[in-house]
């Protein structure tokens, strides 16, 4: 059933929570990115998707799929697998160490439930998942393919070219989205790299592109029925969900300075007591 | 010795096509990507027969190997065909995260491969590729050495479940192995038993081991050739086994020296039964523009320098 809105805001504090413990507790990983993606993966999960930790495979067949292409935001990634039933939400405070399943990018190798493909190496994702859209296609079946790029990521050559691939095979189960956050690890988008407007750079490549709040619940939801009724239009979606580096904690908010900082334990406890505590409590 | 006739020579990469289409024939769950390569690759039988199981990807190897990985995880068996340079070192760290760490079932269907490319010159001309591709963990390196063993590998490859790389060439060589052999992975063919020294060679080289060894007969050497067509997983009870009776090996391969066949099997013969052995390749050369048998000749792979270096592993006896 669906969740409401209240319901998503509370899971997402949650996350927020998660996250920013998995990485105190493992001294590395990275926050900033997490933190601002936490509402549309929420939302994702838990409303969007039409997916089954019980019946969950790796070949995907039947449910939905999702690649992370910007593949360091597994703090994130964990988390929502974790509170969505993929596997129990204490395995969160193995992230990062030796032997864990919750390896610092997502693995294909350690059993874990919920991943499809490893990633870290950025830029690759969307091909990945081009493939598997494609693979749908053959097999007729009618789910959906979602992935999440950075920004940052998008500099990486491979994201145009399959970007084209995509338009060219008119994968229309596929909706790919951006953290549109305007951050990477050495500063503002636009000073590192002039990225430029990426909505008029997609929409160039053919794409349908929409613009979106990722902190608003309903704009979210409302940016995903619209992908999703491009469905035999053959053109793919990309979602740019305009978000904010550390979202959720004063003075992470909007900085690239904690794209992969870890809080001292005094700031963590500030960053939990403005965050809160939710009903599913911590892991 | 065992004579060996070439029944026609024809190209590698032809017998890849033959192989694609049997495989494809075989198993619906094949798929074929190219990089604007079709023709090139012979994926043209293929294509038309199965067109929706085809996909061409344009010049953008990078996505390829991303997109077979895709597809592969949805269950289909992916080959992705191009040169040899650029479905290696154009795209190194794709097929490291997507096929290898991936775990994917993605077959890298390489062309053009080394020196025999020809006239296109060093740009085109990997001799690096085995390299590449054996230092990653759980890829397969497959090397065929004929028409009929390049059809029979790329049937293998489609069966085996698992990251495959294909190597094979452009020119025109002698077809001289059984038609219907069933290639086994892992598994090195001795062609000709020998007492006095072996020649290991993979791909276009095993020919020119077979021709030196009735050279080398003819001077009274007793060769044994061995076609090493898969050189990982190597067939190391098969190395030693040879060099226990020859105490003499030489290598060939149409690669340069830094990871290839004869590092392999160096290693092989270092830890289990320390045997001399001389190393026929491309040293540490990029090639240049010629034919492929001028090319051969010039950079020591033909014949000729597989049987001299037959003489001075003798000699190191």
């Amino acid at each position: 059933m669906a969740k409401s809105k209240q319901e998503l805001q509370s899971i997402a504090t949650q996350v927020r929570r998660d996250i920013l413990r998995m990485v105190c507790m493992a001294k590395s990983g990275h926050p900033g990115g997490s933190m601002g993606s936490t509402d549309i993966l929420t939302s994702l999960y838990f409303n969007q998707m039409n997916q089954n930790p019980a019946t969950w495979t790796r070949d995907g067949k039947g449910q939905d799929m999702f690649i992370l292409s910007a593949g360091h935001m597994t703090p994130v990634y964990y988390s929502v697998l974790a509170r969505a039933g993929y596997f129990p939400a204490s395995e969160l405070g193995s992230f990062r160490q030796m032997g864990t399943r919750l390896q610092g990018h997502p693995s294909v190798r350690k059993n874990l439930p919920g991943i499809f493909q490893a990633s870290g190496s950025l830029g690759q994702g969307l091909s990945a998942a081009c493939g598997l859209a494609l693979g749908k296609k053959l097999d007729k079946d009618p789910n959906f393919v979602y992935c999440l790029c950075g920004d940052g990521e998008s500099e990486e050559g491979q994201i145009w070219e399959a970007g084209m691939f995509a338009v060219f095979h008119k994968l229309d189960n596929l909706i790919a989205m951006t953290d549109w956050n305007g951050q990477q690890i050495d500063g503002p988008v636009e000073k590192v790299a002039g990225e430029g407007d990426l909505a008029a750079k997609w929409e160039a490549w053919g794409w349908k592109v929409i613009v979106a709040d990722g902190h608003d619940f309903e704009a979210i939801a409302k940016a995903f029925e619209l992908a999703k009724a491009g469905k035999g239009s053959g053109q793919p979606t990309m979602i740019l969900f305009k978000t904010e580096m550390g979202h959720g904690v004063s003075f992470m908010a909007g900085t690239h300075k904690w794209h992969g900082s870890v809080p001292k334990p005094e700031q963590l406890e500030q960053a939990l007591n403005e965050l809160g505590e939710t009903p599913l409590g911590d892991f | 010795m065992k004579k060996y006739t070439d029944t026609g020579k024809k190209d590698t990469r032809s017998g890849f096509g033959v192989g694609l289409l049997k495989a494809g024939q075989a198993n619906p769950n094949v798929v074929a990507l190219t990089a604007d390569l079709k023709g090139s690759l012979k994926m043209d039988a293929f294509a038309a027969e199965f067109p929706e199981r085809f996909i061409q990807c344009g010049i953008a190897e990078a996505n390829m190997v991303g997109a077979a990985a895709g597809l592969a995880i949805t269950g289909k068996i992916p080959f992705i065909g191009s040169f040899a340079e650029f479905v290696t070192g154009r795209v190194y760290d794709q097929i490291r995260q997507e096929v290898a760490y991936g775990c994917t079932n993605v077959k890298i269907a390489s062309s053009h491969a080394g020196i025999t490319l020809g006239e296109d010159g060093a740009t085109h001309q990997t001799m690096e590729d085995i390299a590449l591709m054996r230092a990653l963990p759980g890829m397969v390196v497959l090397n065929p050495c004929d028409f009929n063993q390049t059809v029979q590998a790329t049937i293998a490859a489609a069966q085996y479940n698992g990251p495959v790389y294909l190597r094979f060439g452009r020119p025109s060589v002698p077809n001289f192995t059984p038609e219907d052999e069933p290639f086994v992975i892992g598994k090195a063919i001795v062609l000709n038993e020998g007492k006095d020294v072996t020649l290991i060679a993979t791909g276009h080289t095993v020919w020119e081991a077979l021709l030196a060894a009735e050279a080398l007969e003819a001077d009274g050497i007793s060769a044994e050739v061995i076609n090493m067509a898969t050189i990982k997983p190597l067939d190391q009870e098969a190395i030693v086994k040879s060099a226990k009776k020859t105490g003499a090996v030489v290598v060939a391969e149409e690669h340069n020296l830094a990871g290839g066949l004869g590092e392999a099997v160096a290693g092989v013969l270092a830890a289990n039964f320390p045997t001399p052995v001389e190393f026929v390749n491309g040293q540490d050369k990029f090639g240049q523009s010629g034919t492929p048998s001028a090319l051969m000749a010039a950079y020591g792979l033909d014949a000729p320098h597989i049987a001299e270096a037959a003489k001075k592993a003798v000699a190191r006896k």
